[in-house]
């Protein structure tokens, strides 16, 4: 199954963990999963199943442009990142 | 030159045909008669009938809030047209845009384009002008009495995050990163990131050796040649038509029409040819004001900038303090690392602090680290990006601790870095982890190469190593492949070229299709004849759009195979694309041949691709560097510079390399000499390039780049970017060279001759 990392400050949120394995053909399946755990946790990440501005999503070593639609496979990790622009 | 190439290498021998027939050869740019004999049309050069010209007022004072604005007496002056100020733009609330490469505060980007209540930095516009000719709109500019209430200004990052310190935006309050969560009270800090990874404390209880170090580093200027230009006509119809030099049309489209209020499809931008960029043609400046002044005046309007505007109102690059802090056990490895870093965003929040938290130790195997970071407000143009944009400021700290480690270790630094370094797997600070990336064989480049090989045998002579990291990106891009009747094909894209893009695109749909780089016509063309395609940013064009030609070659190979199994009535599974030719059952015909003949007996043949990619491969270059000292004045002269980069496949390697000795070289800049000089007041006293000094040729050496070729397994042709990465090692590189020199540390950029002076007689006193 998928393993969603815990961004630091949230993680006294999730009893202190760094990664957390979840269910779900998608990040955001991903991340509702991870909220069925630890509720609230939703509203951190992707308030209202939207992502947050500034933030992108990362599955398997690369950005997303799908974000939240993205779907991820049962050895994906999943972060979210602040999102970052080149020059 | 040198290249190295790991596919060659693993192939078996140099017996081994070339792979490709296109890349990694070095055509003539197609864009290049035009822009060696002047005729290549930059944003002055557009001209549009009945064109007049605009003028911006800008603010005298770093920081103040506006009173009024009195324009009677500019619209009073005779052959004025128009005059606009912030009450002309809509106000855009607390809107949120996405931009492609990064979102934006609508109501920052209006207020940074026209001040609104406060103006934020000295610069900061607060009234256009247009009217029959520049003098006259410039005379009239000054005629617009505004009334401020000056306030003091923050300069200092550090001194910004204070309690005390004077607040910039009432609106900002400090916002989490990865929870969302936002303080109760105005505030500088804009945004405050945290990563972690492992046990900190424990790393460093298994450390044998530990290094702390603060770091401070100047604002600094993108310093392209050619200033800000736009060129607007807002039309009796409501169309609205940009002429400029821009990194992103499609970006700018979507600014303009945000901060217009109009619908999307009512903008078209034109895109002139760009003198430079390097991140800070991406926000708009001129456009918007512009496109009113052209609606009021009915008139087209065009407004440029002076160096003076470019300098005090765009760009730059953030200003930071940083505090690193590297354990090493008795062997070298690296048991943990802790950052702390505050990066300026100007007057509005949206310094590249993100960029920069992910890259201060993206070069390294860290089991433990933590990285806190902040994005902090200050009276300064409201920052862009700047070649991999926070990577510099963050490198030249991780880098100088490093050095300094190799020493207490008695560690060569090139085998230090080989010991750590990141490589395919390794899990970084933020938690993810590499693909298949190059930094090892960079530093194995140089270990090999002539240079690291020859000793320095002069007094106060030192050399010095740095490497870096920078992410690349992938975004959309979208190209269209028109086939002429001779066989030539021309190529429309909608990615600005900046450093010889369309050539390198073509290549890689010439090579798809068996033709030569000399047989496509690229064009960068406008937002109504392109599919959407990001800006020219962040590594990405070569890797995205040459992956978009590459999808548009092979429609075009799927259309010819079909029409020809009909021409040679056949059955089209009996027929297929090859090397360059259509090959049938019993005939094969080169394309050009084909395509005559398909173009006489049925529709046109016209390809299309769309690439949105996720797979840039990240790219990593080392470099190092030579220097004299003069131990009287402190001036550093570098003697002898190579930079290897892992480019993935190079498509064109001149270009590579004229992108990594352009890279190279801003990065001396910003170490040795580049920063921007303010008074008490908040003042630029240096807004101008005698006093704000680049490197030019007379400083420099030849940069000996070494192309390190890994193919991105994450495209057709193994591209990764090779833009951003070449500024980050330099200063780091040039740190390690003077302290190898003459023995001083420099923990403050640029380390300029009186810093360096400073430091040299304070260790001999």
């Amino acid at each position: 199954m998928p393993r969603l990392f815990i961004p630091p400050l949230l993680r006294p949120n999730c009893e202190g963990k760094e990664e957390v394995v979840v269910e779900g053909a998608t990040v955001l399946e991903a991340v509702q999963s991870l909220d069925q755990q630890y509720s609230g946790v939703m509203d951190h990440l992707c308030p209202e199943g939207k992502l947050r501005a500034g933030m992108s999503v990362t599955v398997d070593q690369n950005v997303t442009p799908r974000g939240l639609a993205q779907k991820v496979a049962p050895e994906s990790e999943i972060h979210f990142l602040p999102a970052i622009g080149g020059g | 030159m040198a290249t190295i190439d790991e596919t060659k290498a693993v192939e078996g021998s140099g017996d081994t045909p070339p792979k490709y027939k296109v890349i990694g050869t070095r055509p003539i740019r197609h864009d290049g008669a035009d822009k060696v004999t002047g005729r290549a049309l930059y944003g002055a050069d557009i001209k549009v009938k009945g064109m007049i010209y605009g003028a911006v007022l800008r603010s005298p004072h770093a920081h103040a809030n506006i009173i009024s604005i009195d324009t009677s007496k500019a619209e009073a002056l005779p052959g004025v047209r128009a005059v606009a100020t912030s009450a002309d733009l809509p106000e855009p609330g607390d809107k949120i845009a996405e931009l492609g490469e990064g979102s934006v505060v609508l109501n920052h980007l209006s207020s940074n384009n026209l001040a609104r209540t406060k103006v934020l930095y000295k610069g900061h516009a607060v009234a256009a002008v247009a009217a029959d000719n520049l003098h006259l709109a410039q005379e009239a500019a000054n005629l617009i009495e505004v009334k401020y209430e000056v306030l003091p200004p923050v300069m200092d990052v550090l001194k910004a995050m204070e309690d005390s310190a004077p607040v910039l935006n009432p609106d900002v309050r400090t916002e989490e990163a990865s929870t969302g969560e936002k303080g109760d009270k105005p505030t500088n800090i804009a945004k405050h990131i945290v990563f972690e990874k492992g046990d900190l404390e424990k790393g460093f209880a298994e450390a044998e050796h530990i290094v702390e170090r603060e770091f401070r580093t100047s604002t600094v200027h993108q310093g392209y040649i050619e200033p800000h230009v736009a060129t607007a006509l807002w039309n009796n119809d409501g169309q609205i038509t940009i002429w400029t030099p821009t990194q992103g049309t499609f970006s700018v489209r979507q600014q303009v029409a945000e901060l217009l209020f109009v619908p999307l499809a009512r903008v078209k931008v034109v895109p002139a040819e760009i003198g430079g960029g390097f991140g800070g043609k991406i926000s708009v400046y001129l456009a918007p004001a512009a496109a009113v002044l052209s609606r009021k005046s009915g008139a087209p309007v065009q407004i440029v900038m002076d160096r003076t505007d470019v300098l005090q109102a765009t760009g730059p690059t953030p200003g930071s303090a940083i505090k690193i802090k590297m354990g090493v056990d008795a062997e070298g490895r690296i048991t943990a690392a802790e950052a702390w870093m505050a990066y300026e965003a100007g007057g509005y929040p949206g310094s590249p602090i993100g960029a920069g938290a992910m890259c201060v130790f993206s070069c390294y195997d860290i089991p433990n680290g933590r990285v806190e970071g902040y994005d902090v407000c200050v009276n300064k143009p409201r920052t862009n990006a700047y070649r991999a944009p926070g990577a510099t400021n963050a490198a030249f700290a991780t880098e100088t601790v490093v050095d300094e480690l190799c020493e207490k270790l008695g560690m060569a630094p090139v085998d230090f870095r080989l010991l750590n370094a990141s490589k395919e797997g390794t899990r970084r600070i933020d938690g993810v982890t590499y693909p298949r990336v190059g930094l090892i064989e960079t530093l194995e480049a140089i270990k090999a190469s002539d240079h690291f090989k020859t000793p320095l045998t002069g007094k106060n002579q030192g050399r010095g190593i740095g490497s870096g990291f920078w992410f690349n990106a992938g975004l959309k891009s979208a190209v269209t492949a028109t086939v002429n009747t001779d066989g030539s094909v021309s190529l429309l894209e909608g990615s600005t070229d900046i450093g010889g893009s369309r050539t390198a695109i073509a290549m890689q749909f010439a090579e798809t299709l068996g033709l030569a780089a000399e047989d496509i016509k690229p064009y960068v063309v406008d937002t109504d004849s392109v599919g959407y395609t990001d800006v020219t940013g962040g590594s990405r064009v070569t890797y995205a759009t040459g992956w978009a030609a590459y999808e548009a070659a092979k429609d075009l190979q799927r259309q010819v195979v079909a029409r020809a199994a009909e021409l040679w009535d056949v059955d089209p599974a009996l027929v297929s694309y090859e090397d360059g030719h259509v090959v049938g059952p019993d005939k094969s015909v080169c394309f050009k041949e084909i395509a005559m003949e398909l173009s006489t007996t049925g529709e046109p043949l016209v390809g299309s691709g769309v690439s949105n990619h996720n797979e840039p491969g990240g790219a990593f270059g080392t470099h190092l560097i030579d220097v004299d000292v003069d131990p009287d004045t402190g001036k550093v002269d570098i003697l002898r510079y190579t930079a290897a980069q892992d480019c993935g496949t190079a498509i064109h390697p001149a270009y590579v390399e004229g992108q990594i000795q352009g890279g190279a070289v801003q990065g001396i800049g910003w170490g040795l000499n580049e920063e921007y000089w303010y008074d008490e007041e908040g003042s630029m006293r240096n807004a101008n390039f005698l006093d704000y000094r680049i490197p030019t040729c007379y400083d420099l050496p030849m940069i000996d780049a070494i192309i390190v070729e890994v193919p991105n397994p994450g495209h057709p042709y193994g591209v990764r970017g090779v833009g951003e990465v070449p500024i980050v090692p330099p200063p780091a590189a040039l740190e390690a060279a003077i302290y190898d020199a003459v023995g001083v540390r420099m923990y403050e950029l640029p380390m300029s001759p009186p810093r360096v002076l400073h430091e040299l007689l304070k260790k001999e006193s």
